[in-house]
């Protein structure tokens, strides 16, 4: 089962979900951080490094002594990523998306294409759980095709949990992609609310199964639980606005390990989603 | 007055949910004059607290999106071959093809190749952008389109929209609540901008994230200023914090207290400083050590 952990709103307490989830699922479990600009999970699980690659998107290179100056590729390109100007064409890397478009409308077969790094995936293991990351270069722009590499380390025959990255576009949608289910992590304040809502039309666009995680119980008001109770949206946990987590939390700690009796309240999730899917959703 | 005349602060904090919105919406109080752009368009939250009467709403259409005529279509494939992004969904054998739009790019390379030309190749309407007035000033805000792509054109447009205000109505300070993160939003955020404020937390993951944000506005020469929000929770941390700042370039421009008042300020759609909590005053130092006022008085 793929259950992916998201929000609208940042900060909601989404690696505290994944994190916490996975170790009380005990071993042979994935968490793929899918959060490649911001990836936080290492810092809670913490583990020995197993593997480091080094991701690349294809961008194109122009052989100057065939290109004939036509000008095709730069008319192609939606992403002004290539441009002629009479001559040999300018390429800036950093606005291509790697369709190949470029390479296939030359007519002149005067484009290659070579690997531009984007970052890195990283493997780690901590007590059972192994740990894919993707870590962004700095300055690059797109993350969508870094947590498509993370996510090509998913296997799907056991328990995966994808962190996802807080928001509701590309990045996020390319994280949600092949989930079994998702669990939304909100706080019951205006700003949880209103990130809640778009995180749920996302969800139901994408057409997968979904609940919600209330976090910080007890500050703001009851406009989220009002809001799931109209939509028809269950419940799974709510997790009271302890200090002790947060403190727990900037120390790099688990709540499960800091406080152990959080640990039923993980395993109350766990088998609130696994009752959920077994039941179709009622 | 000339572009280069505005300056232009963006709130930003790499983790999300530091505080960037309560203390930007502190900030346009405070300023009294400016003009406000929330730019984090997937999630935005500040017209909650700023309360915009829309006065002009414009469609964002940016980029395209292949449909396939599936009553021209073979099924021949060559479309699922070249697409890169697994955005073409297969039919049966010899079935038609269908394009997923969510996962479509927009690049165009399976219009281009289609052996029957079975590809129409649309506009997509990804959001939309809205001119509103608010008790602050006027404010540029977005709705980017469910699950729809374009979030860093969707952000120039923002800042581009609030910084001709800013000349139209003589207004020497643009204010940016900016989405967290590294990536392109973040990036069409921060260039060109004259300052940008990292808003982070006393947590590992505060720490890691602002280490990341802030070689971010140092590869794009942008210079940065840092205050740690709810600094209590973990004074050794937040002391790390601010000699990491530091070390990296960033002034450290105050710490704001762990305070309950913030949410409450949230729930009655009032900014921090515009009720009595105990975090205001921490609010107000921090906006007067950035030294903005005296360029609003300026004008």
């Amino acid at each position: 089962m793929i259950i992916a952990v998201a929000s609208g709103k940042g900060g909601t307490g989404k690696t505290t979900v994944s994190a916490n989830l996975a170790r009380s699922m005990g071993s042979g479990v994935q968490v793929i951080d899918c959060d490649v600009e911001e990836p936080n999970a290492h810092l809670f699980l913490r583990g020995r490094k197993m593997e480091s690659e080094i991701v690349s998107i294809p961008v194109p290179e122009v052989d100057s002594s065939l290109c004939d100056a036509c000008g095709e590729c730069g008319r192609f390109c939606r992403f002004h990523a290539i441009v002629s100007f009479g001559s040999s064409p300018l390429v800036f890397p950093d606005l291509c998306h790697a369709c190949g478009g470029c390479t296939l409308v030359c007519p002149r077969g005067a484009i290659s294409e070579k690997g531009k790094r984007i970052g890195v995936v990283e493997t780690s293991e901590c007590d059972g759980v192994t740990l894919v990351q993707g870590r962004l270069d700095i300055g690059v722009a797109m993350a969508p095709p870094l947590i498509r590499a993370v996510k090509s380390k998913v296997q799907s025959d056991g328990h995966v949990i994808l962190d996802a990255p807080p928001g509701t576009s590309c990045p996020v949608i390319a994280t949600l992609r092949g989930a079994d289910f998702v669990v939304l992590v909100t706080e019951p304040t205006p700003f949880g609310l209103h990130d809640l809502s778009l995180a749920v039309d996302m969800v139901r666009e994408l057409s997968i199964p979904f609940g919600v995680v209330v976090n910080r119980m007890g500050v703001g008001d009851d406009r989220v639980h009002r809001f799931c109770r109209e939509e028809g949206i269950a419940i799974l946990m709510e997790i009271p606005d302890d200090r002790r987590i947060a403190e727990a939390y900037s120390r790099g700690e688990l709540a499960v390990d800091a406080l152990p009796e959080y640990c039923s309240h993980f395993a109350t999730l766990l088998w609130n989603i696994r009752e959920f899917r077994k039941s179709g959703g009622e | 007055m000339t572009e280069s005349k505005i300056t232009e602060l963006v709130v930003i904090s790499g983790k999300g949910g530091t505080g960037k919105t309560s203390l930007t919406a502190s900030f346009a109080v405070l300023a009294e004059k400016s003009i406000i752009a929330d730019c984090d368009v997937d999630a935005a939250d500040l017209h909650l607290i700023l309360s915009p009467r829309v006065r002009e709403r414009s469609e964002f259409r940016s980029g395209n999106e292949a449909v396939i005529r599936s009553s021209e279509c073979t099924g021949c494939g060559k479309c699922l071959e070249l697409c890169r992004f697994d955005a073409v969904l297969a039919g049966g054998p010899g079935e038609p093809y269908a394009i997923d739009p969510v996962s479509c790019e927009g690049c165009g390379v399976c219009v281009r190749f289609c052996p029957v030309q079975a590809i129409d190749f649309p506009e997509s309407l990804c959001g939309e952008w809205m001119i509103s007035e608010t008790r602050c000033g006027s404010m540029v805000h977005a709705r980017l389109g469910v699950a729809a792509e374009n979030s860093g054109k969707l952000v120039s447009t923002v800042r581009r929209e609030a910084r001709r205000i800013a000349e139209e109505e003589e207004c020497a300070l643009v204010i940016v609540d900016g989405p967290p993160g590294i990536g392109c939003p973040v990036i069409a955020s921060l260039t060109g901008s004259t300052l940008a404020l990292v808003v982070t937390e006393p947590t590992v993951s505060g720490e890691h994230d602002l280490e990341r944000v802030l070689k971010l506005t140092r590869h794009f020469e942008i210079p940065a200023a840092v205050c740690v929000n709810k600094w209590d929770l973990n004074q050794a941390m937040t002391e790390r914090i601010e000699a990491l700042a530091e070390r990296l370039g960033a002034r450290v421009a105050g710490r704001v207290r762990y305070d309950e008042a913030v949410t409450a300020a949230q729930l009655l759609e009032k900014a921090v400083v515009e009720i009595d909590a105990p975090s205001a005053g921490d609010i107000r130092d921090i906006w007067k050590s950035l030294g903005l006022q005296e360029i609003v008085k300026e004008k």
